[in-house]
């Protein structure tokens, strides 16, 4: 099974056998992936009932619940790695989603769209409206996506909330590209971040 | 604990079974039973490697016959919509077992049995009993038949509950739970509503202290203690979908105070057809023991220590399943449980499924439900 690039990306951030948990699964299609290709003992959480189930019905132990709130439920530690795959800009509380990344994982996998990327600038700038993109698809007024940021806005938060960028890749039109002008050159990143 | 294949003469196996177990069978109270009573029956056949056994735990008053006729009302069994060829749980692929509950009237010990050291039935002289006790006699069941550790034990409602208390009391024999529309604890709601049942009974003069007679039973008293756990059975939205303000075979209010409206007619008939088949001295402990029930009280009240071993130790998978419209067992409950859990670091699955039927949810057509214990069963195989 091919995953789309960005979730390749993700997955390819994720070592062998890890303790996973995953928020916003979907329908678990990268568990799964994970599963199958990495011995991964994967975890999810996605607000949807029926992508739980989907996901359950593929034999993963997935919970619908809501990342801003159930966390908290989690024990220190418990997790080798989260991953937070284009959820990001959907948190109603994205800097104390990010913590808690930290608290109950060693390693946290963070991918979202980039909201400087040219193409956005070009919508807002020359268009006047909000832009509507391969990578942002949805109109304004219809997406779950709450809290958009740049590449630099993130980084500008990692260092706030005094954590480590391990690695970081970034993607246009699903493929990986430079981090030259990544602000303005790239749709997508992942970040693996972790406390120093 | 060794496993025997079942063979086709093995009457242990099959529809409508009994079994007597020597005691004495200690109790929760600290009180004990000389012997145990089960009825019981069980469907497909025991895998030489024993890993194919599911443990079905029915709800307050179900019975054993999950998948078979009922022999005393002809009707069908009470999950084939679970439980069959072709469904989730399949005779084909596993060895299913479905017990009477302790204190039910089905053929396991209960209020109804005779005490053997009177010669009359024990009426209110049977120990009152807790879900845990209900666990230990299916689990003594399971050592007579055979059976070490299950694949999975799975119920809604108090079965659900029973479901739970297995991952808690036994968490080296089950490898999987399956706990449909339920709680880890009985609220004081639900408290409420089963002492209103409870007085309905105790109110009938027929009850006579629990020492009615075959021929004089507390028929009224039950039939309204069905009529109201009925309606937390149901939901608003379902019930105005079904009855509205419809009135029953007239085309005006009558002034009186007959079955006027279509919901009153419903209720009353869903109360006389269950004084059919069940005895209201069970109804009195069966409520008594889900009111009993609270998993993380034995330890310190925190729920997460309850299934520390079972996650820990075992690990033991667990599927959680509630309905939007179930508020005698609402998602919170099951949420409750889903956080204990993930505090344990269990492997767990939970979703709330859509549904306008309210509790009885799980017990009707769900497909999304029978997608999900599907893929979670496979998955543990």
């Amino acid at each position: 099974m091919s995953l789309r690039p960005s979730l390749q990306a993700v997955a390819d951030a994720v070592p062998h056998g890890a303790r996973v948990l995953d928020i916003g699964c979907g329908d678990g299609a990268l568990l799964a992936h994970l599963r199958d290709s990495k011995n991964v003992e994967g975890r999810g959480i996605d607000v949807s009932a029926a992508n739980v189930a989907a996901a359950v019905a593929r034999g993963l132990s997935v919970v619908q619940g809501d990342a801003d709130a159930d966390l908290a439920d989690y024990p220190d530690g418990a997790f080798d790695m989260a991953i937070l795959s284009d959820t990001l800009q959907a948190m109603r509380a994205p800097a104390k989603v990010l913590a808690e990344l930290l608290r109950i994982a060693r390693r946290a996998v963070v991918s979202f769209p980039n909201f400087c990327h040219w193409r956005v600038r070009g919508s807002i700038l020359f268009g006047g409206r909000m832009p509507v993109t391969p990578i942002l698809p949805v109109s304004w007024y219809e997406t779950t996506n709450i809290h958009f940021c740049s590449i630099d806005d993130f980084l500008n938060l990692v260092d706030e909330l005094g954590l480590k960028v391990e690695s970081a890749t970034f993607l246009s039109g699903g493929v990986r590209r430079s981090p030259a002008l990544a602000n303005l050159l790239a749709e997508q990143a992942v970040f693996v971040l972790s406390r120093p | 604990m060794s496993v025997s294949a079942p063979q086709a003469a093995d009457t242990r196996f099959g529809l409508d079974r009994r079994v007597h177990l020597p005691g004495p069978f200690a109790l929760a109270s600290g009180q004990s039973l000389m012997g145990l009573d089960i009825g019981y029956e069980t469907y497909g056949t025991l895998a030489p490697d024993g890993r194919n056994a599911i443990l079905i735990c029915h709800a307050l008053t179900g019975d054993q016959h999950v998948a078979s006729l009922h022999p005393r009302t002809g009707k069908p069994g009470w999950w084939q919509r679970l439980v069959g060829a072709g469904k989730p749980i399949d005779p084909e692929r596993h060895f299913i077992i479905c017990a009477n509950v302790l204190g039910g009237c089905s053929g396991s010990s209960g209020p109804g049995s005779i005490d053997p050291g009177t010669g009359f039935p024990y009426a209110m002289a049977f120990p009152v009993i807790t879900i845990s006790d209900m666990v230990e006699a299916q689990a003594a069941l399971l050592d007579n038949l055979g059976v070490g550790t299950l694949m999975a034990v799975v119920g809604g409602s108090m079965g659900g509950m029973q479901a739970l208390q297995w991952a808690v009391s036994h968490p080296d024999r089950v490898r999987s739970v399956v706990a449909l529309a339920t709680a880890a604890r009985h609220s004081a709601q639900n408290i409420a509503f089963h002492e209103v049942g409870r007085q309905a009974i105790m109110a009938d003069p027929a009850w006579a202290g629990g020492n009615y007679t075959a021929d004089c039973q507390p028929v009224a008293g039950l039939a309204v203690a069905r009529m109201a756990a009925h309606i937390t059975y149901l939901s608003e939205q379902g019930l105005t979908a079904r009855f509205g303000r419809r009135l029953q075979d007239r085309e005006a209010l009558g002034f009186g105070f007959d079955a006027e409206f279509q919901v009153e007619s419903y209720l009353r008939h869903q109360g006389l057809a269950f004084v059919e088949r069940f005895d209201a001295n069970s109804y009195l402990y069966i409520t008594r023991a889900m009111d009993y029930f609270d998993l993380a009280a034995p330890h310190d009240g925190v729920l997460a220590k309850a299934f520390s071993s079972a996650a820990k130790d075992f690990g033991t998978r667990f599927a959680l399943v509630s309905f939007t419209t179930d508020w005698l067992y609402p998602t919170a409950e099951s949420k409750r449980i889903v956080s204990a859990l993930n505090a344990a670091g269990a492997a767990v699955s939970f979703c709330e499924l859509e549904s306008p039927h309210g509790h009885d949810a799980f017990l009707l057509e769900a497909p999304e439900m029978n997608r999900v214990v599907d893929g979670f069963l496979r998955a543990g195989a």
